[in-house]
């Protein structure tokens, strides 16, 4: 099952090779992975998304807090979440019929155009995951010239905060 | 007081109480070094490889619960280092070991002798530290100390680059006197009413067992675990790691179980219907086939790590929390309790352990013309008291070691259970030796295994550590040829040591006293004689059987009911 945990750190040089690390020696896979800090300096929040099954969520939920530079982790598929990846995309469009096809499939996914020339648009797009996938494949394949993706960030809803207590 | 950063290094490991170092010196840290020889609080220990300072350090600490020290170089020091960082991680020995490193300046340059040994300790140790600034020093020792001893204890690698203890760079001191980390608060208390389900389950069992592990021995909870075990009457097994912290020689301790362990304590497990594990982390080496463990029982397990809980069994009330707050607990309530354990019950679930006990699952042939490495162990322990402390290294010795030497004292048992480091032994009595001066220590090891650390037979000398070394040479690399034997077909592919050192002169050339055992009649005698030359380090070369095997075996990924037993008792006997 696919999960979306959020984790606090300390703001320490290593702290995400500590994460990263920990993944790789246990054998668990990472989705995505994005790493900022927050509004306190002093620490670090990441987004990781995973997939297992309960036992392994729990062993990996309970690896994280082993480690000595995390502060808190939460996993967000437990309740009511809100979930946004960024993309970038880069598409040839040379005729005047693809740019308008383009553009049309870009306004239905609310997607920005950031970029023009003769031949190419590139776009910014926003949303789950699933949706950016759903973006990609409504585009033919071998018009894509690149794709950047951010990873997913994740929040729950409601007043609550993950904090530090 | 203004310190330079090398004489700040050295005041932290004062202000913690440390009295000695186990080290090697090279080009990073020179000005440690210097700092060192200036001063007389703390005594240096100058071994011969930096593999044998970080085993010196865990036995240190392994027989002394303090956390040992140890001081090496950057790049090659740092990574032979490793094997005894990683050694001390797998059995969660308190250790700090500091690195030095090239000038920050030159970090990432691949500069000569540097080695990324934040990165490369990262997967090994409990956690790092490089330390940037000379003003962080006190700072992160401080933490490097707490983060070692408390929670689950591990080893702590701090890396100095050189300039940092640069003699000439000098700030005002200070030691931290307390410690505070928001993301690192290990829970030391059980939860109140898990502790209470587990008493109730405890005394409902009718066919009971207690595992008890070495997380019993570092937390330092052997007086509760007799306490308890005794006022419940239930039988109890131990890992490899919790020999001693129950007395072995007590009728209620079953014997080590898993992988080698007694039938009867195997059997008991496999049987029981509610299973206690303490301060015990279910290694494959112990549950044999996950899927055929104790496939009746309700488990209760008790540990200060909940990465340990659940991870490789499933069980049903598990409690985190240090294992003497909560079998202090556990005996509170079963002290304020009415109920006592099913008396009836008990008594036949002791009939029926006292038969697989009567099957003598360790009995070998005692009547052989060859030495057998069971009957010199068995004598060593005759000769001994419950305060010898033994050493080992890893493989066939390690385990009769650890099935015959029969221990009832904790923190006498000094061996790599985790890692299974082969060349652990010497350095580790070192470290024992140095730690309790006027203890007698013993090393029992293999012609295989004593030859990666050999070279501290020096070491022993200059610091003239009367270490008795008991080498059970049978010209193999015993288990690895054990392993051969029973599933490959008898391939020994380059099991077979050739080319030995005539152990004896080789131990004299160092200017200790070797003896040699070819014979069983020799034994006694021998071992008498060795142990009474109380102030010199002597080598005893036991010449055995080199076709003996330990038994029990169970095969890994076999369960805990399906026993190979010794030929020497049953050839047809189906006892399982």
């Amino acid at each position: 099952m696919r999960r979306i945990l959020s984790i606090l750190v300390e703001n320490e040089a290593g702290a995400l090779s500590r994460v990263s690390g920990l993944f790789s020696a246990r054998g668990y896979n990472i989705e995505s992975l994005t790493v900022a800090p927050t509004e306190d300096n002093s620490l670090s929040r990441m987004t990781l998304v995973t997939h297992g099954n309960d036992n392994i969520i729990e062993q990996i939920i309970k690896q994280l807090y082993k480690l000595v530079d995390t502060v808190k982790v939460l996993d967000l598929t437990d309740g009511s979440h809100i979930e946004r990846e960024m993309m970038l995309i880069k598409v040839r469009c040379g005729t005047l019929p693809e740019k308008d096809e383009i553009k049309r499939l870009s306004d239905i996914f609310r997607g920005k155009i950031l970029d023009v020339t003769e031949t190419s648009y590139t776009i910014e797009i926003t949303g789950t995951s699933e949706k950016l996938d759903a973006f990609i494949n409504v585009i033919d394949n071998s018009n894509i010239l690149e794709v950047v993706r951010s990873g997913a960030s994740g929040i729950s809803r409601g007043a609550k905060g993950l904090r530090v207590t | 007081m203004e310190l330079n950063g090398s004489e700040i290094v050295i005041k932290c490991l004062q202000e913690e109480g440390v009295k000695h170092i186990f080290g090697y010196p090279g080009g990073a840290v020179l000005h440690l070094y210097d700092a060192i020889f200036q001063q007389n609080n703390i005594q240096h220990i100058l071994v011969r490889h930096e593999q044998a300072a970080t085993h010196a350090a865990d036995g240190y600490t392994r027989s002394t619960g303090k956390t040992g020290v140890a001081l090496v170089t950057s790049g090659p020091g740092a990574t032979n280092a490793v094997t005894g960082i990683a050694t001390a991680y797998m059995d969660s020995i308190p250790m700090v070991v500091i690195t030095g490193q090239v000038i920050t300046e030159w970090v990432g340059t691949d500069a000569f002798q540097e080695v990324d040994t934040v990165g490369i300790t990262r997967p090994c140790s409990k956690h790092n530290f490089l330390v940037t600034d000379i003003n962080d020093i006190a700072k992160t020792i401080k933490k490097a100390f707490y983060i070692a001893s408390t929670g689950r204890p591990g080893p702590v690698v701090i890396d100095i680059p050189k300039n940092i203890t640069d003699p000439n760079i000098k700030i005002p001191f200070e030691y931290p006197k307390t410690i505070s980390m928001r993301s690192y608060n290990p829970t030391m208390h059980g939860h109140r009413r898990q502790v209470k389900k587990a008493v109730e389950l405890l005394l409902t069992a009718k066919r009971p067992m207690i595992y008890s592990g070495g997380g019993v021995i570092l937390g330092n909870a052997e007086n509760q675990l007799i306490q308890l075990v005794q006022s419940l009457g239930f039988p109890i097994t131990s890992t490899l790691m919790g020999l001693g912290a129950y007395p072995s020689t007590d009728k209620q301790f079953v014997g080590m179980l898993g992988m080698h362990g007694t039938y009867e304590a195997n059997m008991g497990m496999h049987d029981c219907d509610v299973l206690l594990a303490i301060g015990a982390r279910f290694d494959d080496r112990v549950t044999g086939d996950v899927k055929t463990f104790c496939p009746n029982a309700k488990i209760i397990h008790i540990d200060i790590d909940p990465s340990s809980i659940s991870k490789n069994i499933r069980v049903d009330i598990p409690i985190v929390g240090s294992v003497d707050s909560v079998l202090k607990d556990m005996i509170d309530i079963i002290n304020s309790k009415q109920t006592k354990p099913d008396a009836e019950a008990l008594e036949k679930w002791w009939q029926i352990i006292n038969q697989w006990r009567s099957v003598n699952c360790m009995e070998y042939d005692k009547k052989s013309e060859l030495v057998k490495p069971q009957l010199v162990i068995e004598t060593l322990r005759k000769l001994t008291t419950d305060d010898h402390y033994v050493t080992s290294d890893v493989g066939q010795h390690q385990m009769f070691a650890a099935q015959f030497y029969k221990f009832n004292k904790s923190r006498r048992w000094i061996n790599s259970g985790g890692l299974g480091t082969m060349g652990f032994g010497l350095p580790a009595a070192m470290g024992v030796q140095i730690a309790n001066p006027n203890a007698e220590v013993a090393c029992i090891t293999g012609e295989a295994s004593i030859q990666m650390c050999i070279q501290e037979l020096a070491t022993c000398k200059q610091y003239d550590l009367p270490i008795k070394i008991i080498n059970l040479n049978n010209g193999y690399m015993g288990m690895v040829r054990q392993w051969q034997e029973f599933f490959y077909d008898k391939r020994y592919s380059n099991s077979y040591v050739e080319a030995l050192p005539d152990f004896k002169k080789l131990v004299e050339s160092y200017g200790h006293i070797g003896m040699r055992i070819e014979k069983p009649s020799d034994i006694e005698a021998t071992l008498k004689e060795a142990l009474a030359i109380k102030n010199r380090l002597v080598f005893i070369d036991c010449i055995i059987d080199p076709t003996e095997n330990v038994y029990p075996m169970i095969q890994a990924g076999k369960g805990h009911h399906e026993m190979h037993m010794s030929p020497f008792i049953s050839s047809d006997r189906e006892l399982a």
